[in-house]
């Protein structure tokens, strides 16, 4: 309770504090191909943002240009109050962590973190102790002479999270850079990656195709497909309350089939079945849409007597998941998935009832 | 550290690579292009130094062709002050498009007629002659049983198939010089016809003027047409070769000396020019040459005939330097395309 | 998100700062020097093909008049049939060479690896005298020749055969050593055979280098002039087209039209090359795994086989010149003596010629590895592209195909001309230095933009996001992780301007004339043995220095590429 306050708190001070990076109407152009179209977006100082969606999506091509490698073609992007839409990167003021590491990899791990303390800012003594500093902070003190070959794929990891640490910038940016490794040592590095953001309150901008790992980390979620912002929110508003089929399609697992909007007020008919759906509400009859559910809310057996519209459905095939069994059921020519407890999982070939919640059914208007 | 290696490198690049600062200058330092044989550059060298002691000489050497080349692809800015031992068909070309620079050189009208410019102030000056010659290589002569052949005639002779190598005239001067010598002892058609017989019995035509020479020394083939001062060099060495002057008319080519118009040391170059026909120098020719410009010297070169002077044809050079683009094409339009490998 | 359009603004905006604009200038400088070092020189002489002698311009009558000449088609067809067959000869002999000492287990593959490279070490008249003394009208071993003449397509074929083949063998060598072992693991659990594998894998990963051997190959065949004017007898070639034109007649109109002629079939062959460099993209992965041969008698004794006779061929012909070189006089007095090697008693410049080599060679390979490399670093990472990246990219591949004797020709055009500033060059040892930087451009620059390219393409990011300086980085990582290629081009530019002639022959001046040069000069002059010797010299320096290079390798790899070793 008391920790959804201080989130709720922390909200509420980021809206009123200026926001420390602003995206406006940023569009990038390569030749005649369009990678970003009018990307516009805010993020609050200490926030962790990811941006999230396919390969192609424009998503790296966004944090280029925030770090000025490839810059905008158009449109500006502040930080801290300055415009840095058309700096050099070496003017702007952040750290940078590449998908491959980029360790360069004739320096050791030493003079890796320590590649970017130098000038008069950094005499030797300085820089010595905040590399140590930071080597200790990623937990490689231990390791500080080798060379990046001979560390495993995190510890690289976390070499080029400690490089880009190191000259405190105002600004962290991540590409992908948890995609190279195994899933084990990657779901650790998160968790930690998220620790260490949070303690340095370094504001951090995060590129990544992965969704689960957009919703573990993030504060809020940019979902981008072919060029364009699709949505920007929490990971529960993402996750609840995808602003189009594309976001209720690529964020977490959804089944999804074509409906028309129903005559009377907030029916959807799908393949002769009526099915009650708040979202339709508002939408015209006759409208063509595309449906989602998510195999968590559909409800089976004696749980779906209790709900309008419930139906039978053939059990076709189960997946045991560990925790929640999901049954692949048919309905006509709709396939939809459920999940329910394995102790209680059905057979194949068994016909139950089912039913679609109301309000957990996510429509969206179908262009035909 | 790594600096202060660079700037020592740029030091010493700098170094090598400017031209030598003029060391306290009081000789003239003459930049002379030449297509003399190697050896005979030191001793002319010393030679000229000695007789005008204000001036040094730099050669610049290679063969005729390349040098003729230089020399006019230079023409815009020239870098010889002086050619000394040129082919004279060279120095006439040069002369058509007003490379040179008109001097008499002192004592030069004593020079033979035919051996110096007919233009007054003349433009070049004969120093001595070189004639077309036949290289025999006397051991592959016995193995093969190939007569000694003494003229031009002889080379009909179908035993010397296969045997024998001459230069293209096209890539080469000595080549030309050949074709030239038979056109003016035998007239237009019947050089045309001697050249189309001998041409059955011709191995190779070589793009080198002494490569007919040098493979003969070393017995690639019998007999090659090439000029005489080279076959010297190769007795010299030992080569088993004979050099045999045709008795039926030989051409000849003379090694000239010129001043380059645009010499930036033009009193120098006259001084050597006039040098170049003295009698001394006329000498040192002698001793390689058995024919020199000034009448009344006497060669020391040895294994010459007596009458040698009595086997050169007469040649107008100016003439045949003006039909000279003629000649080679009616030349490859008979034997060039049909110079195709026949192995 | 608002519709609103922003304020339209001032157009580009962009703060170029300072070190963009340094590293631009670094572009546009090396475009200067390729410019005035090929560019306008070729172009000076090139425009000379559209003119009389006299200087009037002529349109197209040039070429007509060429067109008719007789003797042009068969030039023509006699270049493109020698240089194919050569190809034909020299790739899959390469192939198979390359193949043994990347893909077999075979014993001294060292020793193989510094024989490969003997003929690049000598001058082209080396194999020329060498094959004379083995196979000429009085040659030991003629007999091999059934009676038919090495004076001709043979003689042409067989040396630049000896010639190409270290070229062929390197860029294979290359392409065979990126190999991705997964690839055969996957194809061996297929249960496919040998033959299918080497169908299937090998030759498809090889096909970039086999395009690219051959390309070089046959460009070269095509271009060079030296072996069939020694040893091509009266075979017409275009390279001795050329030569005819230019040095037989002084006639530089119809030289020039030669030339550019000589460009066309050149400038195909690049064409290949860049279609199959388009088709390479990802072939290799990053995480590729070297493959390791294992054992197999099958393969191994054949391969060793083939390079044992390779190697007997290569250091034969090498053993046979220095022999000659040690010769009295060939073949009549046999007798052993060094006099041959006390070169100022054959040519004014002796010994000093060879001091002139040593020094244009070296400052080549020092200032010319400079350029080429900081040139290809400034295209691949520092400067953004655009059209001045382009032009660079494009010139540097020119070289390749530009035969030297056009090279040194368009130089004195160029340089000597009145008007122009950098006159003061002309006679200098700098001109003869800029020279062969420019004719071996094309390699040089290929090799250093292969190392670069396997770089991560970010170090440069990282570095600007660190605030480093991209010329600290270039010089703390790009350099030392490349030093291995660097000094491959040190060692390229070092052994190649030692050795060339065909385009020095225009520029030297009194006190620098280059020793391959006299080489050939004495060879003019009938002392075959005495040029054989100084041919002899120059190999023996130039396989010091490439000796000196594999024995420093131990070191300098420990001192550079320690962080290689896990």
């Amino acid at each position: 309770m008391s920790a959804e306050l201080a989130v709720a708190s922390a909200a509420a001070a980021a809206v009123a504090a200026p926001p420390y990076l602003v995206v406006e109407q940023v569009s990038k152009h390569f030749g005649t191909t369009i990678a970003l179209e009018r990307a516009s977006l805010t993020v609050a100082a200490g926030e962790f943002v990811c941006f999230l969606g396919p390969s192609g999506c424009g998503k790296t091509t966004l944090l280029r240009a925030i770090a000025g490698l490839d810059p905008a073609t158009s449109g500006r992007i502040l930080q801290d109050g300055r415009d840095i839409t058309f700096l050099p990167p070496a003017a702007r003021d952040f750290g940078i962590v590449f998908q491959s590491y980029a360790l360069f990899p004739n320096l050791s791990v030493n003079e890796n973190v320590g590649y970017g303390l130098r000038g008069r800012a950094w005499p030797t003594a300085r820089r010595t102790h905040r590399v140590a500093e930071l080597l200790s902070l990623v937990g490689l003190s231990e390791h500080a002479k080798k060379y990046p070959a001979q560390l495993s794929g995190g510890q690289q990891q976390r070499v080029a999270l400690a490089r880009a640490l190191a000259a405190e910038p105002g600004l962290l940016l991540l590409d992908e850079p948890l995609s190279a490794l195994d899933a084990q040592v990657r779901l650790h590095l998160r968790q930690e990656l998220r620790a260490l953001q949070r303690r340095l309150g370094v504001t951090t901008v995060m590129v990544t195709h992965d969704q689960e790992e957009a919703m573990g980390v993030s504060d809020r979620i940019v979902v981008m497909s072919r060029g364009h912002i699709e949505q920007i929110g929490t990971p529960e508003t993402i996750y609840r309350h995808p602003a189009s089929a594309f976001v209720a399609g690529f964020v977490g697992h959804a089944s999804h089939f074509d409906a028309v909007v129903d005559a009377s007020p907030g029916t959807l008919l799908a393949d002769g079945i009526t099915l009650p759906c708040l979202g339709a509400r508002k939408m015209l009859y006759g409208t063509p849409v595309q449906a989602f559910i998510r195999p968590e809310d559909v409800a089976l057996g004696p749980s779906a007597t209790a709900l309008e519209g419930h139906f039978a459905a053939r059990v076709m095939h189960q997946e045991f998941l560990g925790p929640v069994c999901r049954v692949t059921l048919q309905v006509g020519r709709l396939q939809l998935e459920a999940d329910v407890n394995p102790s209680v999982a059905p057979a194949i070939g068994e016909v139950l009832l089912a039913a679609l919640p109301a309000e957990r059914l996510m429509v969206f208007p179908r262009h035909v | 550290m790594y600096r202060r290696t660079l700037t020592a490198t740029a030091v010493a690049l700098a170094c090598t690579l400017l031209p030598p600062a003029a060391e306290a200058q009081q000789r003239t330092r003459l930049t002379v292009y030449t297509a003399l044989e190697n050896e005979q550059l030191a001793p002319f060298k010393r030679a000229a130094e000695a007789a005008v002691p204000s001036i040094e000489i730099a050669w610049v050497r290679d063969s005729t062709g390349i040098m003729t080349a230089r020399l006019i692809a230079e023409r815009e800015n020239p870098r010889a002050d002086m050619v000394w031992g040129l082919s004279v068909f060279s120095l006439l070309q040069m002369e058509a498009q007003n490379m040179l620079e008109p001097y008499t050189p002192q004592g030069a009208e004593a020079l033979r007629p035919n051996f110096r410019s007919d233009r007054s102030p003349m433009t070049w000056t004969g120093m001595d002659a070189f004639v077309s010659a036949i290289c025999f290589n006397t051991v592959v002569a016995q193995q093969r049983n190939l007569p000694r052949p003494s003229t031009w005639a002889d080379l009909l002779n179908p035993v010397y198939r296969g045997h024998v190598v001459m230069p293209n005239p096209a890539s080469s001067g000595t080549g030309f010089l050949s074709v030239a010598g038979w056109l003016g002892a035998q007239g237009n058609d019947a050089a045309w016809t001697y050249m189309t017989g001998l041409h059955q019995n011709i191995q190779v035509y070589t793009h080198s003027g002494s490569a007919p020479c040098n493979n003969a020394a070393r017995g690639e083939y019998g007999l090659g047409i090439s000029f005489d001062m080279r076959a010297v060099t190769l007795r010299n060495q030992g080569a088993p070769i004979e050099i045999i002057v045709p008795t039926d008319g030989v051409g000849f080519d003379l090694e000239a000396t010129a001043i380059l118009r645009g010499s930036r040391n033009m009193e120098a170059a006259k001084r050597l020019a006039d040098f170049a026909v003295s009698r001394p120098a006329m000498e040192l020719y002698g001793r390689y040459y058995a024919l020199v410009a000034l009448p009344g010297v006497q060669p020391s070169v040895q294994n010459y005939p007596a009458e040698f002077e009595q086997r050169l044809v007469e040649q107008n050079f100016r003439d045949v330097a003006l039909r000279r683009d003629a000649i080679l094409r009616e030349w490859a339009s008979r034997f060039d395309s049909k110079s195709a490998p026949r192995n | 998100m608002s519709d609103a359009v922003l304020p339209a603004r001032a157009p580009s905006p962009v703060v170029v700062p300072l070190e963009a604009r340094l590293l631009r200038f670094g572009l546009l400088l090396a475009l200067a020097v390729l410019v005035a070092g090929l560019v306008l020189p070729l172009g000076t002489l090139l425009l000379r093909a559209f003119q009389d002698p006299e200087g009037s311009f002529v349109g197209l009558r040039n070429f007509a008049e060429y067109a008719t000449t007789p003797s042009l088609r068969l030039a023509a067809w006699n270049s493109l049939w020698t240089a194919a067959l050569t190809t034909l000869l020299v790739v899959p002999l390469a192939f198979g060479f390359a193949y043994a000492l990347t893909r077999a287990c075979i014993p001294a593959k060292g020793f193989f690896r510094a024989v490969m490279l003997l003929p690049v070490l000598a001058p082209s008249l080396l194999p020329a005298l060498a094959l004379i003394y083995l196979f000429g009208n009085q040659g030991m071993l003629r007999e091999l020749l059934f009676g038919n003449s090495i004076y001709g397509p043979i003689g042409i074929i067989v040396a630049q055969v000896f010639y190409c083949f270290p070229h062929a063998a390197l860029i294979l060598v290359v392409a065979l050593s990126t190999s991705d072992a997964r690839l055969y693991e996957a194809a061996t659990v297929l249960r496919a055979g040998h033959l299918r594998i080497f169908g299937t894998v090998t030759l498809p990963m090889a096909r970039y280098g086999l395009v690219s051997a051959s390309v070089v190959v046959f460009t070269l065949v095509v271009t060079d002039f030296g072996i069939p004017k020694v040893i091509g007898g009266q075979f017409p070639v275009l390279a001795t087209d050329v030569y005819k034109q230019v040095v037989g007649l002084q006639n530089f109109n119809m030289g020039a039209v030669v030339g550019l002629v000589l460009l066309l079939p050149a400038l195909l062959a690049f064409a290949a090359d860049r279609w199959a460099n388009r088709q390479r993209s990802g072939l290799l992965s990053g995480r590729a795994v070297p493959y390791v041969p294992r054992p197999r008698r099958a393969r191994d004794l054949p391969l060793l086989a083939l390079c044992l006779l390779v190697a007997v061929a290569l250091v034969g012909l090498v053993a046979v010149a220095v022999w000659g070189s040690l010769v009295t006089f060939w073949p009549y007095n046999l007798n052993l003596t060094l006099q041959n090697y006390d070169f100022d008693r054959f040519d004014t410049s002796g010994w000093a010629a060879l001091w002139n080599s040593v020094r244009i060679a070296a400052t080549a390979a020092i200032v010319g590895t400079a350029l080429i490399f900081g040139t290809a670093w400034l295209l691949e990472r520092g400067a953004p592209g655009g059209a001045l990246a382009s032009a660079v990219r494009f010139i540097a591949g020119v070289p390749l195909a530009v035969p030297g004797l056009v090279l040194g020709l368009a130089f004195i055009l160029f340089f000597n001309h009145p008007a122009n500033p950098l006159g003061f060059l002309y006679g200098t040892l700098a001109i003869l230095v800029l020279n062969g930087v420019v004719h071996f451009y094309t390699v040089m620059h290929l090799t250093a933009v292969t190392a670069i390219r396997q770089l991560d393409p970010e170090f440069e990011s990282v570095g600007a996001s660190l605030k480093v300086p991209a010329v600290v980085t270039f010089g703390r990582v790009t350099v030392p992780i490349c030093l291995p290629a660097i000094l491959d081009i040190a060692v390229y530019a070092f052994v190649n301007v030692m050795t060339t002639v065909s385009a020095v022959i225009f520029l030297y001046g009194p006190d620098t004339k280059p020793a391959s040069v006299a080489v050939v000069h004495m060879d003019e002059a009938g002392q075959s043995s005495a040029a054989a010797a100084m041919a002899v010299t120059i190999l023996a320096i130039t396989a010091s220095v490439k000796l000196a290079q594999i024995a420093t390798t131990g070191a300098v790899n420990r001192l550079t590429q320690g962080w290689r070793a896990r």
